[in-house]
């Protein structure tokens, strides 16, 4: 039995797990809000084409309509000014073997249930690589605060300062990149910046640092608390858009039971 | 004299709603100028240009000197009441199921006895005021009221078959967001809405709104003196719409379209698409799946009792009517709406559910900040559908820029456009 073989027998018989960490795409999800006069980000929506009726008798269908960065979705080097330049920086042109790989799990939960602005920083990690081990180079670095449990208006938790949410300094950012050399980094609020990363230097850090180094970005993700804190492969490849910045997808983990 | 009219016993579940019937429909072109002007609640005759003879009926030439140039213009609505009947039967079905139905004949102190309704408090020989109000089949017909306010002259059938009054009545305003949503909603209250239900898009953010419309909510249950709910709804998302229908179509008598998204700009500041999408997402298609989802349901409740289905309100933007380019794009949606809301009277027409359309000048908000007074406020724009309501109006204009756009856009449409189209004083 080949390897590939071998691993699609342990998917059927349960000894490896497939998660999904996905939010099923919905029009009432949150996205992020920006100012009302900057542009802004489509919402989810779903029209009906016809249902087994005068519009079409035999089939039913649906228009679906949304932005490249709603629901679960991937962000590519493109998205961001720092990596407009980046070869390959767009999700047609990624290569695929980039889709699939191994995925770290640090868990923030206790830390982002106490403070909503939780941040990961270099002494956080430190801290799990202590228990854990080194960071593997080329590793999906997820960081788990149960954020995917909440819903409606904790969710985006948008105050008049801004929305709360935990997310990377600017430092933990740049550690992952510079230090571990990571594939790109997960989260499980609306991006991978903190709710109030436009205050950082420079502002948004994670997306500036990520998208600049070529590396990935995930976000709205869910489910990382049935993950291992190692050993986890994520399966993880967005729409072959044209020049697309990012897109929604169905991101999967495979662990072993 | 008139007894209050009161709230309505909830409804039979094993009664068959009462299928709408109506009026007389036709008219002479000629008529249809007494019907234009119920639309804005005018009192007009034709006026013989020639001879300056009052007309009446309607004709196309002067019953004095048979000159041909007769326009409609206001006439001071007074006169005395000479002659009436009370009809006890009839072979239109609409009046059969409403008799008994007062008629007689006014003087009108301009000079012709008009034939018309009549108020159930006149008396005999009395001074009377006339109102040219729009009947259920949406043509003007005349009715004679007491030239002296009378209690609840307003519940007289007669003159509530005329209006679209929201006393009783269940309203469902479209959007919490609106910065008019609070005043609106309170004064409807204020005017006898039994209940008004309040559409909220994207409850997983806060809005400035959201504690007003509560404590509006608390203090209207504490006093027992309606009812406040705060909805799901997003008119750009068909599921949603469809939801409240399902939950509320059936009992929705008046909905209050207040749904806007606006951006300032032309067709050049931006050079994409996006937020004219969001305007037109919002304030076209927003206003087609609401008609979608709601209009069948209150078509068929128009003859449903005290608190029948009654009236689709929009709110406009006056530049539907001749586009302002700073605000350009935005126009252009309104003016698709506009178009839309003429599809929606002819598809309501049979059913006699009306559609008014309040229009509004730039309002006292965010995205007309940078403008200058005068701006409509909340409170005025209120008032507007309120009145416009209890006086059963087609068309609302509010605010004195609404009015003025519109008495130049009916002078000459063309002037208007150039007016509104100056490039400035360049090389």
């Amino acid at each position: 039995m080949s390897k590939l073989e071998a691993l699609a027998a342990d998917i059927a018989t349960g000894a490896v797990q497939i998660v999904d960490l996905t939010h099923t795409l919905d029009p009432d999800f949150p996205v992020i809000i920006l100012p009302p006069e900057f542009g802004q980000c489509a919402r989810f929506r779903m029209e009906e084409v016809s249902a087994y009726d005068h519009r079409g008798p035999a089939w039913k269908w649906h228009n679906i309509s949304m932005s490249e960065h709603t629901g679960t979705h991937f962000d590519a080097p493109s998205h961001w000014i720092s990596g407009r330049d980046v070869p390959n920086g767009s999700v047609d042109e990624i290569p695929v073997d980039a889709f699939v790989g191994p995925a770290v799990v640090i868990d923030c939960s206790e830390g982002a249930s106490q403070d909503a602005d939780f941040e990961l920083t270099p002494d956080v990690i430190n801290k799990w690589e202590a228990e854990h081990g080194e960071i593997p180079a080329d590793s999906w670095v997820l960081m788990r605060t149960d954020w995917s449990k909440r819903s409606g208006e904790a969710y985006l938790n948008m105050h008049e300062d801004g929305p709360h949410s935990p997310g990377p300094t600017p430092e933990g950012i740049r550690f992952l990149i510079d230090e571990r050399n990571i594939r790109g980094f997960g989260t499980e609020t609306v991006g991978t910046d903190a709710g109030q990363g436009s205050h950082y230097t420079p502002p948004y850090p994670a997306h500036y640092f990520l998208h600049g180094a070529g590396k990935y970005g995930l976000q709205c993700l869910a489910n990382l608390d049935q993950l291992p804190a190692t050993g986890a492969v994520l399966l993880a490849a967005p729409l072959k858009i044209k020049n697309g910045t990012g897109s929604p997808l169905r991101v999967l983990a495979m662990v072993t039971k | 004299m008139t007894q209050e009219l009161q709230r309505p016993p909830k409804k039979n579940p094993q009664k068959r709603t009462v299928s709408p019937t109506r009026p007389p429909e036709s008219r002479s072109r000629a008529s249809l100028g007494l019907s234009a002007a119920a639309a804005e609640g005018r009192f007009a005759l034709q006026v013989c240009a020639e001879c300056k003879t009052v007309q009446y009926p309607p004709r196309d030439a002067c019953s004095n000197c048979i000159g041909s140039d007769l326009s409609w213009q206001d006439i001071a609505p007074t006169g005395q009441l000479l002659a009436e009947t009370v009809i006890q039967t009839s072979s239109r079905l609409y009046f059969r199921e409403r008799t008994p139905w007062r008629m007689g004949s006014v003087k009108l102190d301009a000079g012709p006895v008009v034939l018309c309704h009549i108020h159930n408090d006149c008396e005999r020989n009395s001074q009377v005021t006339m109102l040219n109000r729009l009947d259920a089949s949406g043509q003007g017909v005349l009715l004679a009221i007491p030239t002296t306010r009378t209690n609840y002259m307003e519940d007289d059938p007669q003159l509530r078959a005329l209006s679209a009054d929201p006393k009783h009545r269940r309203i469902l305003i479209t959007d919490a967001w609106n910065p008019n949503t609070p005043t609106l909603a309170k004064a409807l209250l204020e005017a006898g809405a039994a209940t008004i239900f309040i559409g909220e898009a994207e409850s997983w953010r806060p809005h400035p709104n959201r504690k007003a419309l509560g404590e509006l909510a608390d203090r209207v249950n504490r006093e027992n003196s309606g009812e406040v709910n705060v909805l799901p709804l997003d008119v750009t998302d068909t599921a949603s719409v469809e939801k409240l229908a399902g939950e509320i179509g059936g009992k929705t008598d008046i909905l209050i379209n207040n749904a806007r998204f606006i951006r300032p700009g032309g067709v050049l500041d931006r050079g994409d698409t996006a937020f004219a999408k969001n305007e037109m997402e919002v304030n076209y298609l927003g206003l087609m799946r609401l008609a979608q989802a709601f209009g069948p349901g209150m078509m068929g409740r128009t003859a449903d009792g005290v608190n029948a289905a009654v009236a689709w309100v929009n709110i406009l933007s006056v530049n539907a009517l001749s586009n302002s380019p700073d605000y350009g794009c935005f126009s252009a949606s309104n003016a698709a709406a506009y178009s839309l809301s003429q599809s929606l009277r002819g598809e309501f027409r049979g059913a006699g559910l009306r559609v008014m359309n309040v229009f509004v000048g730039p309002t006292d908000d965010d995205w007309y900040q940078p403008l200058p007074p005068p701006k409509v406020l909340p409170a005025a724009l209120a008032r507007a559908v309120v009145g416009g309501l209890q006086d059963g109006l087609e068309d609302v204009w509010c605010g004195d820029i609404a009015k003025d756009v519109r008495d130049r856009w009916r002078q000459d449409a063309k002037v208007l456009e150039r007016e509104m189209t100056l490039g400035g004083e360049g090389a």
